[in-house]
């Protein structure tokens, strides 16, 4: 148990010391450059002006003497687990670097991942990021286009994938991928015939030298590239570079909690942004046990698994947790889930009655944080040792300002001090996983500035107590009446309804309100969508929210469209609504 | 006029079900015939609208908009809808 001065404070009964229990000291005391001393000390003075990631996530525990512990229990599909110390994953990335060279791969020059999470997957990011390359993990489940919009604007040089994946998804696009290289196929089996144009991953690995120099990398080196899907046009390649280790590390301590000898589980898909930062980056380099699950959601294993391996620290997201709502509250009752100790989503806001579901069922609440594949690393959270205010993002971590601006013009803003304003949330420039650029795209990137403040596109609001609170994008925000509604808030309140199971609330077209609140409800197993079921969900919002901001339609949908990462596609159902071009639908989770 | 609605009964029981569907939460049966609908069931001013638009829809009754400041409670309206 902790120990303090103060016997009073709550955090106190918990079987393990926060990293962060005193939230304003911390914040005021804060320098970067402590950070930095932290991971590099005990490295020779002529080395420290090499900076790269892969050297923190691997080298440095090996350094250190703690090359045994364990880095990764890698479940598979088939039931069976693999499990690699942080010795084994320095020698595979060693390998893979070799091979990198073996094929004259450049500095600089970019690598995709297109593999679910297999220790392939973590083998070729370390290898690829201490070899100096770019690295660009995909969505395995992309279809060709999306595939080849993101290597075309990239020119990527290599691919590491599977040969099942490679000729579904990638032969019928390689003659216009010109740039590209080198693929490498990972096999499961280990029986195929290997296409022209390609290397056998594992044969090439055995063939590789296991001793390995780390490439002359710096801390502004490009080392990740990040796509995001736009309101409108290609996707945008957010670019990343090594010396945003500091902010993985510094968030995995305090938002994460990580502690040596957690056992860590980030669900997340490789091919998002949580994915590489908090699913590859932040728990290796703390030197933690991270279990990766290669099969998909199914809540009775993932529930096992929790028990199974231990997990201490789970961070996951609330498509997830309303999943795991909608399969009931019976199924986690079977499982000893005794050894969590905290637990993180982010993705979109999570709903207050998913952190009260998780306090009532899992016994600990779900701690809500924000960030985006622009700033690299999580900006906002609540932390462990922090009353949590259920539907807020939380505070932001120490070494981040943000503040909520109107936008004025294109190049004028001004900052809302009063607490309870909603206007868009702006970050203090300067932190150290700031995306440098949007690949080829420099004046978009320019947009999201002014002065020394990032713009989130993001609407917010900061209370009295300094939580901040999201309200919607810029751009999924409702004007209807005269009053800004954001669909969020909407979305909670359907939720609350017992037959509701996700819902989406749009702004639709007015003559006389601007725009209307429509609300898109999938529902729960055991209910039938029915016109006198549709009045009482209607009947439910208006009650909870009042006439003006409860949605005045309401349709039932099977599905709900949804990013990978979980966020529902408000834009993609107003586009359906309105009968308007969907644009860009390459991060969308659901078929169509 | 839909000749199904005219007695007063059979008008307010028409008005009821237009009604549930803007307000569904409400208990229409405890609704005073000379009460203000929009302050009593909580509708704004949007569904205020589309009620009356949906009561000449079924009564096949124009109404034209500058009447509606004098369609207030269940009295106004039934009276509007037989003289």
């Amino acid at each position: 148990m902790c120990q303090g001065p103060d016997a009073s404070l709550w955090w106190l009964k918990m079987r393990i010391c926060p990293n962060l229990t005193n939230y304003d000291e911390v914040r005021e005391k804060f320098r970067w450059s402590d950070i930095e001393d932290e991971l590099q000390s005990g490295r020779p003075v002529d080395e420290l002006q090499r900076f790269n990631i892969g050297y923190f996530m691997i080298d440095r525990h090996c350094n250190l003497g703690r090359g045994d512990r364990q880095a990764l229990r890698c479940r598979d599909s088939r039931g069976g687990t693999r499990v690699f110390t942080y010795l084994d994953l320095q020698q595979s990335a060693n390998r893979f670097g070799n091979i990198l060279r073996k094929f004259a791969v450049d500095n600089g020059e970019s690598v995709f991942l297109l593999l679910g999470r297999v220790p392939e997957l973590y083998f070729s990011v370390v290898g690829a990021l201490r070899a100096g390359c770019v690295v660009s993990p995909l969505f395995s489940a992309f279809g060709q286009e999306p595939i080849f919009n993101r290597m075309k604007q990239t020119k990527a040089r290599v691919l590491v994938t599977t040969p099942e994946l490679y000729t579904k998804k990638v032969l019928p696009i390689r003659e216009r991928l010109k740039d590209l290289k080198l693929v490498l196929l990972v096999s499961e089996s280990g029986v195929y015939t290997i296409p022209e144009n390609c290397h056998d991953y594992s044969s090439e690995m055995s063939a590789a030298s296991s001793e390995y120099r780390i490439a002359d990398t710096t801390r502004n080196d490009l080392a990740l590239m990040h796509f995001t899907s736009g309101t409108t046009g290609t996707p945008k390649g957010a670019m990343h570079v090594h010396g945003a280790a500091l902010m993985h590390y510094m968030t995995g301590r305090y938002a994460l909690d990580l502690h040596t000898d957690d056992i860590f589980w980030c669900t997340a898909d490789p091919g998002w942004v949580t994915g590489t930062s908090y699913g590859i980056i932040a728990p290796l380099m703390h030197g933690v046990t991270s279990v990766v699950d290669e099969g998909d959601f199914d809540p009775e294993r993932w529930y096992k698994i929790l028990q199974d391996e231990k997990i201490t620290v789970w961070y996951t997201a609330p498509t997830a947790i309303r999943m795991l709502m909608r399969a009931g509250a019976e199924i986690p009752k079977k499982f000893d889930l005794s050894n969590l100790r905290f637990i993180a989503s982010v993705g979109e806001p999570l709903n207050p009655e998913a952190i009260h579901w998780g306090k009532r069922v899992l016994g600990l609440p779900i701690h809500d944080n924000w960030w985006q594949s622009e700033t690299g690393g999580i900006m906002i959270a609540n932390y462990p040792a922090m009353n949590i205010k259920p539907g807020s993002m939380g505070k932001p971590l120490p070494g981040v300002e943000a503040v909520i601006v109107d936008r004025e013009s294109q190049d004028t803003i001004k900052i809302l001090t009063e607490p309870g304003k909603t206007g868009e949330l702006a970050l203090k420039s300067g932190w150290p996983s700031m995306f440098r650029g949007y690949l080829n795209q420099e004046d978009r990137y320019k947009k999201c500035f002014v002065g020394e403040l990032y713009l989130s596109g993001d609407l917010a609001m900061r209370d009295q107590d300094g939580y901040f609170w999201f309200v919607g994008r810029m751009d999924d925000v409702i004007k209807s009446a005269g009053h800004l509604v954001g669909p969020f808030e909407v979305e909670s309140v359907l939720m609350e309804h017992p037959a509701v199971a996700e819902a989406g609330v749009i702004g639709k077209p007015d003559a006389i309100a601007l725009e209307t609140l429509k609300a898109f409800v999938s529902l729960k197993p055991g209910f039938e969508a029915s016109d006198a079921l549709r009045l009482e969900i209607l009947g439910h919002a208006r009650k909870r929210l009042g006439p003006v901001i409860a949605p005045k339609e309401i349709e039932f949908l099977a599905n709900l469209p949804k990013t990978r990462s979980g966020k529902i596609m408000r834009r993609l159902l107003k586009a359906r609504e309105l009968g308007l071009p969907e644009g860009d639908l390459s991060s969308l989770e659901t078929a169509l | 006029m839909n000749t199904n609605l005219q007695t007063p009964e059979a008008m307010r029981a028409a008005l009821f079900e237009i009604l549930h569907n803007f307000a569904p939460e409400a208990d229409l049966n405890s609704l005073p015939a000379d009460a203000p609908i929009r302050e009593y069931l909580d509708i704004d001013s949007l569904d205020a609208f589309n009620i009356l638009v949906q009561v000449h829809k079924r009564f096949g009754i124009e109404i034209p908009e500058s009447d509606y400041g004098k369609l207030v409670t269940l009295n106004n309206i039934i009276s509007y809808l037989t003289k």
